[in-house]
């Protein structure tokens, strides 16, 4: 069975034939070439396909695309405003939350979904929030650092908006 | 204002912290990793598996598969020119498996097809049949009398045995004033990098010729073994690395899927994705083997060791692949920490029906520290010796040669020491932790590069080309594979640092073999070392061109030109030329400038000749790492809860101390792993966890902070004064680990990982051991 599926995906309207079986990861990275959204695990193992569902971080792997119909998707491809790196993107560049960079997007993707609910988490929050993603070169440290600077940097960005 | 009158100085960019010249493309999604690349007309490869982990073959039929429709290629042993493996005296492993499986899961045959289910439905109707066999799944069942040789070349399942008799080990044992004995037990664990292994092969018919993009640490062998595999000339290859999610060692050798992928491409005369699951993934392996390690260690009353007499059994799984050098770094690795020099040493490498072991990070050296370490710890406090204390009475003293004739040239160990001890507070909270509470601390070191090549060619270690044009930026050219440690980062500043220009005028093009030089590939910790000596030279022979070019425009002597990176001049009150001047003048009459920069060891690095496979170890400088671990442990359920590390690093000049930090953590939280939760188990040779989650890879909860103090013990050959960052630091996480819990519990562990269920058989043990002997008493 086909279904056309009617979503945003990174803020563009699109209408695609998909077939019912289909994964959102696999409508993500195979039909639309989305490639930034990985696959490290067999399904729902290590988190590295995060996306943002209406906000709520997802593993796309587990989630079948006509499940998403009508709702808005965003993933790491879509975070650069005006080709500028997001808070996060920042921070996990500057202060090494990425080293091999395969758990990033889904780092970067469950970190979003945390900052916009909580825009100052103590580092329990951000553990947390990070429970379901596995990193396997840099122990965590780098990504907690990541997230706080991103953290500091984005609310900075906030004041500095508010203040104009 | 005239650049005269400026403070003109040149750009820094070694040992200031910097993020990854490639971090934003992994930032935003667009790093293509292997997986990452398609296209319309790209199949689907997939392999089918031996259900088997003995078995002859006895035939294969492909014909139903072959004729499904969709089926573009079926590919098994036959299509196959050679065997592949890493060492040229053991190539005993076939892209497929030819007459035999030797375990569960070894790749049989493969198909490619326009999609997945097609590919599927043909790998069922591919019809094998096998004569099983008996299959060994532990060591000691292989090296029974009875048991028949996986392969007719090693009989009696023996891979290699290693065995040395330095100093004078019966001597050093009498001289010693306690003796004492350990017996331990290390699980078998896996890299398990994020990415799973894939490649993306492309053939041309027309031309025949083969581009391939595989998810490798070892662009260069997969190259040779593809060529050797297809029967392919190898300049009809092309071997372009894309960014790889990871590889821990699991992809320092060539895998099937890379070959596999060039098999189907080929014969389907287009393009194939192959794409292994994370179980396929598991199954490949190459991970660290099972250790059984029986070691007797003398020392004096003020903590000398004197003596040293240990033995190692390995199951190395199916294949040969580096089972040789793991082997021996497991008995040469006990030097070159400390000043020991009677040692006697028995190693065995063992063949069995499980997937074959490689070259998990540390490579064999992580086992047997672990057993010295915690059995030194028992020692000292037997002794009424501080852990710190016992180590210090060890000592080595750069400049030196070990008693294997490894060379130490640099030696930060002694302030590894100092700031672990002050970091922790070690003097002031050691033995006032309260219950279940405990410090522990060890020590470990690694190479900085295998000193010795595995193929000897004649070429240089390492070579790097510079190419400018002109738009005066400087294009960096290596075969070395950044897989995420940084290797680009660091030759981009070491080029950069010579020059002194900054470092956004460097370009780093990497592991493309129809551009690149060629490189060995990323392990044993070799590229900052190697291939920073070559951006090094590289970029002195790129300046001696500039300068000689701003001398004649200058129209001044070269050794009169002041090079200030971004200005050349003449001298202070000279407003001299511009970068980009002074290019645009070297271009004259000459064109596009392209210089080289090569690296070389030095004999004297070489290891020795006292026993075979004594160059095993032999390298041109050690890093050296202490750290101390601080543990609570829930005295009803037994778990352990690390609550810091504190870990020392000595890797002489660090280059990027952001970079040497990340490494540093990394190693040490994967020694974490290792240490507390990580196996791979096998019911008669199936993979019992094949996945993350029952493989138990540590979580973001359970990962403690780690403090990383990086000590810069400077070695004279080092570019800069750099060595290794990212391997010498796992091993001092298990014994500092373990002797944490000692500290906490009063019980040793001696089998890893150290689970809950085996720390509480301890407990209770030591339990019923009090009862005992109160009602003794």
């Amino acid at each position: 069975m086909k279904t056309v599926l009617s979503l945003s995906v990174n803020g563009t309207t699109r209408d695609d034939v998909i077939p019912d079986n289909m994964l959102l990861v696999d409508y993500l990275r195979e039909n639309i070439g989305l490639t930034g959204t990985k696959v490290g695990c067999d399904g729902g193992e290590c988190g590295a396909c995060t996306v943002l569902i209406n906000d709520r971080p997802r593993h796309s792997c587990l989630t079948l695309a006509v499940t998403c119909q009508g709702a808005r998707i965003e993933t790491v491809d879509g975070l650069s405003r005006d080709n500028r790196l997001s808070a996060l993107q920042r921070g996990f560049d500057e202060k090494l939350g990425a080293q091999c960079g395969f758990c990033t997007p889904g780092m970067i993707m469950a970190s979003e979904a945390l900052l916009r609910a909580n825009p100052k988490p103590d580092e329990a929050a951000i553990r947390n929030a990070l429970a379901a993603n596995i990193c396997r070169c840099t122990g965590y440290v780098k990504i907690i650092e990541a997230v706080q600077f991103a953290a500091e940097i984005a609310n900075e960005i906030a004041d500095e908006a508010l203040a104009s | 204002m005239s650049t005269s009158e400026q403070d003109i100085i040149p750009v820094q960019s070694i040992g200031v912290p910097k993020p990854l010249v490639d971090g934003p493309e992994k930032t935003t999604g667009k790093a293509m990793f292997a997986a990452d690349f398609q296209s319309i007309e790209a199949l689907v490869g997939r392999i089918l598996r031996s259900p088997h982990a003995h078995a002859n073959i006895i035939r294969i039929d492909t014909s139903k598969a072959e004729a499904l429709p969709g089926v573009k290629a079926v590919v098994t042993e036959a299509d196959c020119s050679d065997s592949y493996g890493v060492l040229p005296i053991a190539m005993n492993e076939w892209a497929l498996a030819r007459g035999r499986v030797r375990y569960r899961g070894e790749p049989v045959a493969a198909v490619a097809a326009i999609n997945v289910a097609t590919a599927q439905a043909a790998l069922d109707l591919i019809e094998v049949t096998y004569e099983e066999l008996p299959a060994y799944f532990t060591a000691a069942d292989a090296r029974a009398d009875d048991a028949l040789d996986l392969h007719q070349e090693k009989p009696g399942n023996i891979e290699r045995e290693v065995d040395f008799d330095l100093g004078d080990v019966d001597q050093g044992m009498a001289a010693a004033d306690l003796i004492r004995e350990v017996d331990v037990r290390c699980a078998e664990v896996c890299q398990v990098q994020m990415e799973p292994h894939a490649a993306y092969a492309e053939y041309d018919p027309g031309r025949e010729r083969l581009t391939i993009r595989p998810s490798t640490q070892v662009p260069f062998y997969v190259h040779k073994m593809l060529s050797r595999t297809m029967g392919m000339a190898d300049s009809h290859i092309r071997v372009i690395k894309p960014h790889i999610g990871g590889g821990f060692g699991s992809r320092t050798e060539t895998l099937q899927s890379d070959l596999i992928a060039g098999l189907l491409a080929r014969k389907a005369r287009g393009t194939v994705r192959v794409v292994l699951s994370r179980e396929e993934t598991f199954i490949t392996h190459r991970g660290r083997p099972e250790s059984h390690i029986k070691m007797k260690v003398g020392m004096k009353a003020d903590g000398t060791i004197t003596a040293t007499d240990f033995s190692v059994v390995q199951r190395g799984g199916a294949y040969s692949g580096y089972g040789i050098v793991t082997i021996l770094y497991a008995g040469s690795m006990i030097f070159g920490l400390y000043d020991i020099s009677s040692v006697r040493f028995k190693g065995f490498r063992v063949l069995t029906n499980t997937p074959p072991c490689g070259a998990f990070r540390g490579h064999g050296t992580v086992k047997t520290r672990f057993a010295f370490e915690g059995l030194i710890d028992d020692m000292a406090t037997e002794l009424g010796l501080d852990p710190f204390a016992v180590r210090r009475a060890n000592l080595l003293v750069a400049p030196t040669m070990t008693e294997n004739d490894l060379l130490v040239n640099s030696y930060g160990l002694d302030q590894c020491l100092d700031w672990a001890e002050a970091a922790s507070a070690w003097k002031v909270r050691k033995g006032k932790m309260g219950p279940n509470k405990g410090l522990g601390m060890a020590c470990s070191h690694y190479i900085s590069g295998a000193s010795k090549p595995k193929h000897w060619t004649g070429e240089p270690h390492a070579t790097i080309h510079l190419r400018v044009d002109w738009d005066a930026s400087i294009t960096l050219l290596t075969g070395a594979a950044e897989i995420g440690q940084g290797s680009s980062t660091v030759m981009a500043q070491c080029v950069a640092e010579t020059l002194g220009v900054d470092m956004s005028r460097i370009r780093v093009i990497a592991s493309d073999s129809a551009v690149t030089p060629k490189d060995n590939g990323s392990y044993s910790s070799r590229v900052t070392f190697m291939v920073g000596n070559a951006s090094i030279d590289a970029a002195q022979n790129l300046k001696a061109t500039l300068v000689a070019a701003a001398a004649r425009k200058l129209e001044i002597a070269p050794e009169d030109v002041e090079c200030l990176g971004e200005v050349f001049r003449g001298g202070q009150q000279d407003q001299g030329l511009s970068f980009d001047e002074v290019v645009m003048e070297a271009l004259k009459g000459e064109g596009t400038i392209t210089v080289k920069g090569t690296y070389d060891t030095i004999p004297e690095s070489w290891g020795g000749k006292k026993y075979r496979g004594a160059a095993i170890g032999g390298t041109m400088a050690f890093s050296y790492a202490a750290q101390v671990v601080e543990v609570t442990v829930d005295p009803y359920t037994a778990e352990i809860t690390v609550d810091k590390v504190w870990v020392a690093h000595d890797c002489g000049r660090a280059l990027n101390p952001l970079a040497v930090e990340g490494q540093v953590q990394g190693s040490v939280w994967m020694g974490m792993g290792q240490a507390m939760s990580e196996e791979t188990q096998y019911h008669e040779g199936l993979l019992l966890h094949a996945n993350m989650l029952d493989y138990r890879v540590p979580t973001i909860i359970e990962s403690p902070p780690i403090e990383v103090g990086i000590i810069e013990a400077n070695d004279p050959h080092g570019p800069f004064g750099a060595k290794e960052a990212g391997e010498g630091s796992l091993s001092s996480f298990l014994p500092a680990l373990t002797n944490a819990v000692a500290d906490a519990m009063g019980v040793r562990a001696t089998d890893l990982p150290l689970t809950p269920d085996k720390l509480l058989e301890l407990l209770e043990k030591k339990a019923r051991d009090i009862k005992a002997s109160g009602r003794a008493a």
